[in-house]
């Protein structure tokens, strides 16, 4: 019964996903990255002139690319209790949501970085780190994405994603995070 | 820097004939003795040891004009050593020619005096000389000279550290010796390598992303580290000298903890490539890692016992992260640490005697350190954020990670953790540090 749910659901998304392509960009042209690049000054902002084999395509490096994009409006972050690994049944829906996406979407790739609070050390967190984001991989596994879609890395406490001391900064340094690649 | 004269008893003979031109020449100069440069060291010791040789040491000829302070380094170094204690040295000059009259230093209480000089020549180097003097017995204990660069000054000045040390405990001094540490500034992460006093740190290298757990390789040239600018951690092995690096392991998932074997002929590190976090065997020279822990749970941390025979790691197979230790090539896995709930970071002396590592204990992290053959163990701190232990090549210091008033800062201690001493080398967060081997 469970199965059938799932591949329903995963209907859903497969439809929804083409849905949400109607740009036209084929899913399977994946540009270069480019990371580490400084933003460059926007150019050809005069616009069109119309004339074919003048048109000039604008890239911004930096600026998210949105055929890196994951299932939209899903979330791209999961936390998890002090010590855990466990997904929180609050973050299934996320989980299923991106197992989904990226079932109904072979030829895409994601990478779950998993990450830490401050407290402990940093070999330990990383580790730890790493658990978390291999138990998202696991539960993604189940839900139909492959294993080659999906690595699984580890941040520790070195990027918390909002700095200081106590519980509530550290509550939301303990996460999961979706980057599609 | 190469000493002029590695041999201290052929210096001792150089300067020795020097002798009979005598005092003299430091009445004129007694009045540049240089004490406020002391200031600039910042080193912390706070307790009290038992047993602290007494030495003073008189200002060196020179230094006021020195862009070191060759007598303030010397100083700094012996009393963070725990094994030295600095008796007032007021008072005039006294080089390295001089012939002293120990009975006021037998006043003073002391029971070694070291003079000295500093002297920059004709071609811009500086030629820094020393005299060991043994007060209670009044016999001339040998000299030091070297000719360095202006770079190389504190190199100097830490090599007669050594050389006061060596003379009198009978052991080798670890002042000359480098560690390496990583800072953050903003957003900037710096991996540097500094002398042992946490001073005249060079940046090996800077990056947006974090760097951690920097490993100086046994012949101490080049260092392996964790780094984050692909985005995910990845081991580098980086020849310092020549600022070359190299990908060790950069596989899927993630790669980190890198620890050389004593022979430098490979390392162990933790990789989670095949799901995770495990402990691999891989060679210096790249290849395929092997694997040495066959775990459903987390290996880290490994740390290899002197001898290359054992390697100590964190796991938590046990259902809480203890200290476990297993033979080099895997397998024979026993358990170290049983007190505590939260056991991480091992580091074995390079004497084999001494287990360092991190404990949780209530909500602190606290450096303690255990007798191998005894198994019992000892808190070292009273700071609640110690990270990263790691021995002096002599075994007789620690240098770790901690936080004080807020920020993070290194700090040696003694074994016995009654000498402690803050490096202050650099600005920013100060972490992860590794103290590097004897430089031949």
């Amino acid at each position: 019964m469970k199965r059938i749910l799932i591949s329903l659901a995963s209907i859903i998304a497969l439809t929804a996903a083409l849905v949400g392509c109607s740009s036209g960009v084929k899913l399977s042209d994946v540009p270069v990255e480019s990371r580490t690049g400084v933003p460059s000054g926007q150019s050809g902002t005069g616009g069109a002139t119309g004339v074919p084999g003048r048109e000039v395509a604008p890239v911004l490096i930096g600026a998210p690319d949105p055929s890196l994009a994951g299932p939209p409006g899903v979330a791209k972050v999961i936390y998890f209790d002090y010590d855990s690994f466990v997904i929180k049944p609050e973050f299934q829906g996320t989980v299923e949501s991106h197992a989904r996406f990226l079932s109904a979407n072979k030829d895409r790739k994601l990478v779950i970085e998993g990450n830490t609070d401050e407290r402990g050390g940093r070999e330990y967190n990383l580790a730890l780190g790493q658990k978390r984001a291999e138990a998202v991989r696991r539960a993604m596994g189940l839900l139909g994405a492959t294993d080659a879609q999906i690595e699984a890395v580890s941040f520790g406490e070195e990027k918390p994603a909002v700095t200081g001391a106590g519980e509530e900064a550290y509550a939301k340094n303990r996460r999961a995070e979706f980057n599609y690649r | 820097m190469h000493p002029k004269n590695p041999d201290s008893s052929s210096t001792a003979g150089l300067l020795s004939g020097r002798r009979t031109f005598i005092a003299g020449v430091g009445g004129g100069l007694g009045s540049l003795v240089v004490l406020p440069a002391w200031a600039q060291f910042r080193v912390e010791v706070s307790g009290v040891g038992l047993t602290q040789l007494p030495i003073a040491i008189a200002g060196f000829r020179g230094d006021a004009q020195s862009p070191q302070k060759i007598a303030a380094i010397v100083q700094a170094d012996l009393e963070r050593s725990g094994q030295f204690r600095a008796v007032d040295a007021s008072g005039p000059s006294l080089d390295e020619s001089a012939r002293p009259d120990l009975s006021v230093w037998r006043q003073r209480a002391a029971d070694s005096l070291l003079t000295g000089s500093v002297t920059r020549l004709a071609d811009g180097r500086y030629d820094v000389r020393c005299r060991l003097w043994d007060v209670v017995r009044g016999q001339d204990l040998g000299g030091q000279g070297y000719q360095v660069t202006q770079g190389d000054l504190r190199l100097s000045a830490h090599r007669i550290a050594d050389f006061v040390y060596e003379k009198l405990t009978g052991e080798k001094g670890v002042f000359s010796t480098r560690i390496a540490y990583v800072t953050k500034v903003g957003p900037r992460y710096n991996l540097w390598v500094a002398d042992s006093d946490g001073e005249g740190a060079q940046s090996a290298l800077t990056s947006p992303e974090p760097i951690i757990s920097p490993s100086w390789s046994p012949n101490g040239s080049q260092l392996a580290y964790v780094s984050f600018e692909s985005r995910k951690p990845v081991i580098y092995a980086h020849d310092v000298a020549s600022g070359k690096r190299r990908l060790l392991a950069n596989f899927r998932g993630s790669n980190s903890a890198p620890a050389w074997a004593p022979d430098g002929n490979s390392l162990v590190a933790t990789l989670s490539r095949d799901g995770g976090s495990q402990l691999y065997a891989i060679s210096a020279a790249g290849g395929e890692p092997r694997r040495l822990t066959q775990s459903a749970s987390i290996d880290t941390e490994p740390a290899f016992s002197p001898d290359g025979k054992f390697v100590y790691f964190v796991s938590d197979r046990g259902g809480s992260p203890q200290i476990y230790r297993m033979g080099a090539g895997g397998g024979n896995v026993e358990r170290v640490t049983f007190t505590g709930s939260y056991n991480i970071s091992p580091a074995v002396s390079p004497d084999g005697r001494w287990l360092a590592y991190i404990s949780r204990v209530g909500g602190a992290f606290k450096l303690y350190l255990m007798e191998l053959g005894k198994g019992t163990a000892i808190a070292l701190t009273d700071t609640n954020a110690d990270e990263s232990p790691s021995f002096a090549p002599n075994s007789r210091l620690i240098v770790y990670a901690t936080q004080q008033q807020g920020r993070e800062a290194l700090l040696t201690t003694t074994l016995d953790g009654k000498i402690k001493a803050r490096l202050t080398g650099s600005t920013g967060d100060i972490r992860e540090p590794d103290w590097g081997p004897f430089q031949r």
